[in-house]
């Protein structure tokens, strides 16, 4: 089996939002959608204060919360763990922004442009009104990865076939890949590090792992 | 270098997407269930008397509002059948699958006075509200709706609110409808603070549980509680039918308000939570 899943060490991320701008540049996604996102997160206080970034976006769950709310069956969940939203389905109802813990859903109302009426050349080139009035979200790039496969590619390995948020890191903090092979990089990564997935308490079994600290026995 | 052990949370935001219109689904959904639940129970108070149509007529009404309203938000309206397609495990399809029915059997009911269908269509109701409230329970991303206890909420608002529309509209007369308004509205309340006392020890957001501390909800519990004194008082003989019809508007209008704070207004997410600080200063393998 395969179940692609990503990768996020926060050691070394640096917040410089490259994948969130390779995202949109690659899929055209309108002002305020943001499929990947970094949180700036500040803690403590003066003058033990910390500030950390964590990239987020659809966490491609084990159990997504947003599919069983789904009343389209728009939502659906491939067998290699993507969570895929059909939008000639979706209606737009919204239920499963509400269910979804992650905040990675989105939905708008009209065709916009970052800059007003003209748009850019990439929006010109990608802008679809069949994403108007249905909730989007990220989909791990699944047409990249399926055409890299196809190729012969290796998801997470070969550029060609890896999502092109974690394809544009500038710092290595994201990667993708199956989690399901142990010689995978990011099965290699989990077995050395330290991580923890995001709202685990609410049995969703995210597919994104955050890398914090060394195993200690490493 | 030690990691903080305190998880870091990005700021809790208020949900934006679902607004009035939704609110009024709700509203909608339980006044009207509600209404057909008190006719129902009305029949049973007065065994080979009429049932009252109107009370049936007026719950289609704010069923069918409510599904109105909830049509006029969705971002595809043309595609709302499409709403049918999930039975297996979505709380809004069965809702959609339970609405037709009601509205049925409602009308067939009122047109017949015949009493099993009026039986038929009191399940029906209930079912519908039970469907609204797990629409809100399967809501995950919203600590003020996933919580377990908005089930019970939920079923008691729509009994107030559908026995206090039933007051006003014209069973004020009738010992029976008082008491159970009356009793609704006091279930509401102990659910409504039970629901308080859950949010409180689930560590819901802040922004959430300030809305209990609220002026505007303080005063929506004391006209509550100002309803539940005029319905007790119409049945111990003072004031008659206006004084228990005075008192079921209010169950009505607390119960519309409660809802659309909750839906509009305390519905804040989950919000992004980091269990544990990166540990730098070391290498990090590769």
């Amino acid at each position: 089996m395969t179940r692609y899943a990503m990768v996020a060490d926060l050691r070394r991320c640096v917040g410089c939002q490259t994948c969130t701008a390779a995202c949109k540049e690659t899929r055209g996604t309108p002002p305020g959608v943001q499929w990947r996102r970094v949180l700036d997160i500040e803690t403590g206080e003066y003058p033990d204060v910390r500030r950390s970034f964590m990239p987020t976006g659809c966490q491609h769950c084990d159990e997504p919360p947003c599919l069983e709310v789904c009343p389209s069956t728009a939502t659906r969940k491939r067998g290699d763990g993507i969570v895929t939203i059909e939008e000639t389905l979706c209606i737009g109802c919204s239920a499963c922004i509400m269910a979804c813990p992650y905040d990675a859903r989105y939905m708008v109302d009209e065709t916009v442009f970052a800059f007003g009426e003209q748009a850019m050349p990439h929006e010109g080139r990608l802008a679809d009104k069949a994403r108007v009035g249905v909730v989007t979200k990220c989909d791990f790039c699944a047409g990249r990865v399926d055409a890299g496969v196809a190729r012969g590619l290796v998801p997470g390995v070969d550029a060609a076939a890896t999502p092109v948020c974690a394809q544009s890191c500038i710092s290595g903090a994201l990667q993708f890949g199956d989690i399901d092979d142990p010689a995978s990089p990011v099965s290699k990564l989990l077995a050395e590090n330290r991580w923890f997935r995001m709202h685990e308490e609410l049995g969703t079994g995210p597919g994104f792992y955050y890398l914090w600290d060394q195993e200690a026995a490493a | 270098m030690t990691h903080m052990a305190n998880p870091a949370a990005a700021a809790a935001r208020r949900q934006r997407h679902w607004d009035w219109r939704a609110a009024g689904n709700f509203i909608g959904g339980g006044t009207g269930s509600g209404l057909v639940l008190a006719a129902a129970f009305a029949a049973l108070l007065e065994p080979g008397g009429p049932i009252r149509a109107w009370a049936l007529l007026a719950g289609m009404a704010c069923v069918a509002a409510g599904l109105s309203l909830v049509w006029l938000e969705i971002g595809k309206p043309w595609r709302a059948l499409n709403v049918f397609f999930h039975p297996q495990t979505s709380w809004m399809t069965r809702e959609g699958i339970v609405a037709g029915p009601l509205l049925a059997c409602s009308a067939a009911a009122a047109a017949s006075g015949s009493g099993a269908l009026l039986a038929g269509a009191a399940l029906l109701a209930a079912a519908y509200l039970y469907c609204q409230a797990r629409i809100l329970r399967a809501s995950r991303a919203i600590p003020a709706w996933s919580h377990p206890r908005v089930v019970p909420l939920i079923l008691a608002c729509g009994l107030a609110e559908g026995s206090g529309a039933m007051l006003l509209l014209g069973g004020a007369d009738s010992a029976g409808l008082v008491a159970l308004a009356l009793a609704a509205t006091l279930a509401r309340e102990a659910a409504r603070e039970a629901y308080r006392r859950g949010l409180l020890a689930s560590a819901a957001p802040a922004q959430t549980l300030a809305w209990f501390a609220h002026p505007l909800t303080r005063a929506l519990q004391g006209l509550r509680l100002l309803a539940a004194l005029l319905m007790l008082a119409a049945l111990a003989g003072v004031g008659g039918a206006a004084m228990a019809a005075t008192g079921g508007a209010i169950a009505l209008a607390t119960g519309w308000a409660l809802k659309l704070i909750l839906i509009t207004r305390a519905a804040y997410r989950r919000g992004a939570q980091m269990l544990q600080q990166p540990v730098r200063g070391r290498a990090a393998r590769r």
